[in-house]
């Protein structure tokens, strides 16, 4: 009995967490054009192949890091080209995404 | 213009041309040398994890190096080092330590071409997907790993042989990719891991944030014995949202995982004190289809819920915490986890 109640609680929280990432994936485009309007500096460009090959593939698994030296994006790319299987267009994109 | 004048004067263009084209091809050889130094990567932490009453204490620290060689080659290696304070047992009130050292990887790539790349040397084994991506402690949204985790890893994580893997298809849709591996039989207490063969591959929808994939193991020593598993990720495009999962089956147990986490990004934004945390729940169940001391997974059938959140503190610092609640017919128990995560990422030297 107490199992069971453990996994519905775990469901619960499951179903309402994907609800809420659902809702505000869904709330968040309204919001962003509404920014435009105001701040036309602030209209955010369209993704990059870099950007988005990163998120495909980087973002996926982990956070990125904050800073690091320019002179070392070579060799991250090399190592996530071997880690994440990236095909040679995303590797180029992020080279350039990280270092452009 | 005499023809010798002429033909002087097209030399001396040549040569100016041939050594323009020189000096930007060095240019653009030391652009691409100065983007490859080598670097020294990792995470240092202090984890306690509290299972039954009993607490141990982790210090560890988990350097990775990555070289690479010219334009094909990539040397990489990652160790461990830990430091375990647990309590003596057996009645005595005190704390002992053990260390531990070992090195996780230390794999040389060859980028053959836009498919295919050759490893060689000791490798995380391809099956699944938390050996390979999740298991560093600056990555692993919880201080452990999943239960099932040795199925299919041969109990070592590691081998030590040859593997072929990459890029097989990728289009704006979809992207297909996989790793094929044979290992040796190797008792080095730095690289051990068993004579096995396997490998994975998988499926990823870009626009819908989905990776389906599958692994095979075959152990190819001792007792031969088959191992299968699949996995399913699903992370919403523009959402902070994760699910990850995985299944294993071996002959004698099998089990899941199944772990979602939420990044409050939404709320002010990653860098907001809200924005910092991030919620996470894990549910993972084993089962025992028959005795089997050697494969790593509880002796009888577990069901174990983790309840985690995480802190993202400013300059690559992570406050994790847990608490789990383990039922087993052998007895049920609380599990709970603290730690603190620095990660660290720099060149060796300074470079261009």
């Amino acid at each position: 009995m107490q199992i069971r109640r453990v996994l519905a609680s775990c469901f619960l929280l499951g179903a309402i967490l994907a609800l809420t990432a659902q809702t505000q994936s869904l709330a968040a485009s309204p919001a962003t054009a509404s920014s435009d309007k105001k701040d036309k500096a602030a209209r955010p460009q369209p993704a990059s192949d870099g950007d988005r090959a990163f998120r495909q593939n980087c973002s996926r698994c982990h956070q990125a890091p904050e800073s690091f030296p320019p002179q070392i994006s070579g060799t991250i790319v090399r190592h996530m080209r071997v880690r994440a299987s990236l095909s040679r267009e995303d590797e180029r994109a992020i080279l350039k995404f990280l270092n452009p | 213009m005499s023809h010798d004048s002429y033909r002087l004067h097209f030399r001396i263009q040549r040569r100016l041309c041939t050594f323009a084209l020189l000096l930007i091809a060095s240019f653009v050889a030391r652009a691409a040398e100065a983007q490859d130094t080598p670097l020294i990567s990792g995470g240092v932490g202090f984890i306690t994890i509290t299972n039954g009453g009993n607490t141990t204490y982790l210090p560890v620290l988990s350097p990775l190096l990555a070289a690479p060689i010219g334009s094909h080659l990539l040397v990489e290696s990652r160790a461990t080092l830990i430091e375990s304070f647990f309590p003596k047992g057996g009645g005595q009130i005190g704390y002992t330590s053990a260390p531990f050292l070992d090195l996780t990887f230390l794999q040389g790539d060859y980028l053959a071409n836009r498919h295919l790349t050759i490893v060689g040397g000791e490798f995380l084994t391809p099956f699944g997907t938390y050996n390979e991506r999740l298991s560093p402690i600056w990555i692993g949204n919880f201080a452990d790993g999943p239960l099932i985790l040795p199925l299919g890893t041969m109990g070592t994580d590691s081998s030590v042989g040859g593997m072929l893997r990459g890029s097989a298809i990728s289009t704006a849709k979809f992207s297909i990719d996989y790793a094929a591996y044979f290992s040796a039989t190797s008792t080095n207490p730095q690289f051990n891991a068993e004579r096995s063969s396997g490998g994975r591959g998988s499926i990823f929808f870009p626009n819908a944030g989905l990776e389906i994939g599958t692994s095979y193991g075959r152990l190819l020593q001792g007792t031969h014995e088959n191992f299968s598993g699949f996995h399913v990720w699903w992370e919403p495009v523009d959402s902070p949202f994760k699910l990850r999962s995985e299944y294993a089956h071996g002959p004698h147990s099998q089990g899941y995982w199944v772990e979602t986490d939420y990044r409050l990004s939404r709320f002010g934004g990653p860098e907001s004190a809200l924005g910092r945390l991030e919620p996470i729940f894990r549910m993972q169940q084993t089962f025992r289809n028959s005795p089997d001391s050697s494969d790593g997974l509880p002796s009888a059938d577990t069901q174990r819920a983790d309840f985690g959140l995480d802190y993202h503190l400013p300059h690559e610092v992570r406050i994790n915490t847990s608490y789990a609640r383990q039922f087993s017919s052998t007895g049920n128990r609380n599990v709970w986890e603290t730690g603190i995560v620095y990660r660290f990422l720099f060149p060796t030297w300074k470079g261009k």
